[in-house]
């Protein structure tokens, strides 16, 4: 093994250029990719905590009399995956508007009567914060007769998780052909590196040496090339974060989200995944070239 | 002639045929080798003896018939067995086939290597064969540093490195001075007193008459009657 590891060190050295290219390729390839997975990490973090804060208005048609209101409410109580209903009478909301309006307030004291509707809060259970089933509780909602409107903030959510799937589709395909790509830069940098040991090559085989031998320097080549760019490449990664989130004003992202960098498990996983993108590249120029 | 039982025989050629395209480059060769032979294959340019050796080592599949070397039958002969065929030989090349970026002891190195040996017994080994080569010197040396005589001298030393049971030598003296020649034929026969076969292709007939030995004759890659090392005609 030693022996290999030294031969293909040697092959690295002696090929520089070559190899340098492919490093660099490696790590570019890495660098998008693992940009990509840490947008997504960030991305699907601040969207979960935002659907765990997702509650459902139930807006009541005027005048409905109190008893029927805690009929209502004992009713919404029970259905399914209901945490907890509060009633927000048509006065508390008034109150919670002027609240909200803070020195502009005064512009509700001219209203003849409060123009908002009797309410209830409904939380939602976590295991049912999802769309569908969050839309199914709506309808249930809605087709109860005192209630005038159920609202629940489902078309900004329905859109932001749209567009974020439309990134995770672009980020897929985009990160797919850099490492396409880059398994057939490596494939071609190992091809360069094997045409100017093809007499070395063949030497080798006249003196006995199996396929296995001489194969095994340029797959620890590749594995070698490959580490060596995902570590530049995370690397890199981890440099325009820190800068990134060292510019961001933390108030914001300590009130809305934190973002956090990758995981060790998901570090490893694409430094891995860069080892194998070397190795792989390797694979497929070797099998075009040794061939019996 | 051919013992039919091939008792004692390491090489056997039966019928052979090898043809480039529409070349024939050799016809019904029928050949026995015997262990610890010491034979010349001879002939004009083109008679068919490089071609001969390289289907001995399966450097070229055969086109027709059958190649038995030490039990080993080539034309069932997978991919992988191929490299276990390869260190029976020890082979010497006109050209030296040396790898010239590395040095002296890597190109001898290899040979042991491949067959997974320590580095300390490699070390030891190379150091012995060199130094029956006279070469312990150049041990560190880049091949292109070295005169043509000391190239084939390494070229023997990394044949012999491996005790291969038999030595195929490609026209080994035809880049050499006389005086070189004589250290290379010296130290062939040398290899084969401590008992393997060696098999030299050359077309130098005075080298023949010098050294002693079987003589297989080829013309148009075909054997003629074997004759004597002294009734070869100059």
């Amino acid at each position: 093994m030693i022996i290999y590891f030294k031969r293909a060190i040697k092959d690295i050295l002696e090929h520089r250029f070559l190899s340098a290219v492919t490093v660099v390729t490696i790590s570019i390839s890495i660098l998008i990719a693992s940009a990509f997975t840490l947008f997504f990490i960030n991305a699907n973090a601040i969207v979960n905590s935002w659907k765990k804060g997702i509650r459902i208005m139930v807006y009541l048609k005027p005048d409905i009399p109190d008893i029927k209101v805690t009929a209502i409410q004992r009713n919404i109580r029970e259905m399914k995956g209901v945490k907890d209903v509060r009633f927000i009478s048509k006065k508390e909301a008034l109150k919670r508007l002027k609240d909200q309006l803070g020195r502009q307030s005064s512009l509700l004291d001219n209203l003849k009567e409060n123009p908002l509707p009797d309410a209830f809060e409904i939380q939602l259970m976590e295991t049912f914060q999802n769309q569908d089933k969050i839309e199914k509780l709506a309808a249930r909602l809605g087709s109860l007769k005192p209630v005038d409107e159920v609202e629940y903030g489902q078309v900004w959510l329905g859109r932001f998780t749209n567009i974020l799937n439309l990134f995770r589709l672009t980020g897929f395909a985009m990160g797919s052909l850099f490492l396409v790509a880059t398994v057939l830069i490596v494939a071609n940098t190992i091809r360069l590196v094997f045409y100017s040991r093809q007499k070395d090559v063949e030497i080798m085989r006249l003196v006995g040496a199996t396929d296995g031998f001489i194969k095994a320097p340029f797959y620890i080549e590749g594995l070698i090339q490959g580490a060596l760019g995902g570590i530049i490449g995370l690397g890199a990664l981890f440099v325009l974060f820190m800068f990134i989130s060292s510019n961001m004003g933390r108030e914001l992202t300590s009130s809305l989200f934190t973002i956090r960098f990758l995981s060790w498990e998901t570090f490893l996983g694409i430094w891995g995944c860069s080892m194998f993108v070397g190795w792989i590249g390797c694979f497929v120029s070797l099998k075009q070239f040794l061939k019996p | 002639m051919i013992d039919p039982q091939g008792k004692g025989s390491i090489i056997r050629l039966f019928h052979v045929h090898k043809n480039y395209g529409a070349v024939k480059a050799l016809s019904d060769v029928t050949v026995d080798i015997s262990k610890n032979d010491f034979l010349f294959i001879t002939g004009p340019s083109g008679a068919g003896k490089t071609s001969l050796l390289k289907l001995l080592y399966y450097g070229e599949p055969v086109s027709e018939g059958q190649v038995l070397i030490d039990g080993m039958n080539l034309s069932r002969i997978s991919h992988k067995r191929i490299p276990m065929l390869r260190r029976k030989f020890g082979i010497v090349f006109q050209d030296y086939k040396l790898i010239p970026t590395k040095t002296v002891f890597d190109n001898i190195a290899i040979v042991l290597e491949t067959i997974g040996k320590k580095r300390r017994f490699i070390e030891k080994k190379i150091r012995s064969v060199l130094r029956t080569v006279g070469m312990e010197n150049s041990i560190h040396s880049l091949p292109p540093t070295l005169s043509g005589g000391e190239q084939q001298r390494i070229a023997v030393a990394r044949a012999i490195v491996g005790d291969p049971k038999i030595i195929l030598a490609d026209e080994p003296t035809g880049n050499l001075d006389e005086d070189s020649a004589t250290v290379i034929l010296d130290l062939l026969k040398k290899f084969h007193t401590r008992g393997a076969t060696v098999i030299i292709a050359t077309h130098d007939k005075e080298l023949i008459r010098k050294t002693g030995g079987r003589v297989i004759y080829l013309k148009q890659g075909r054997i003629l009657p074997i004759i004597p090392p002294q009734n070869v005609r100059q």
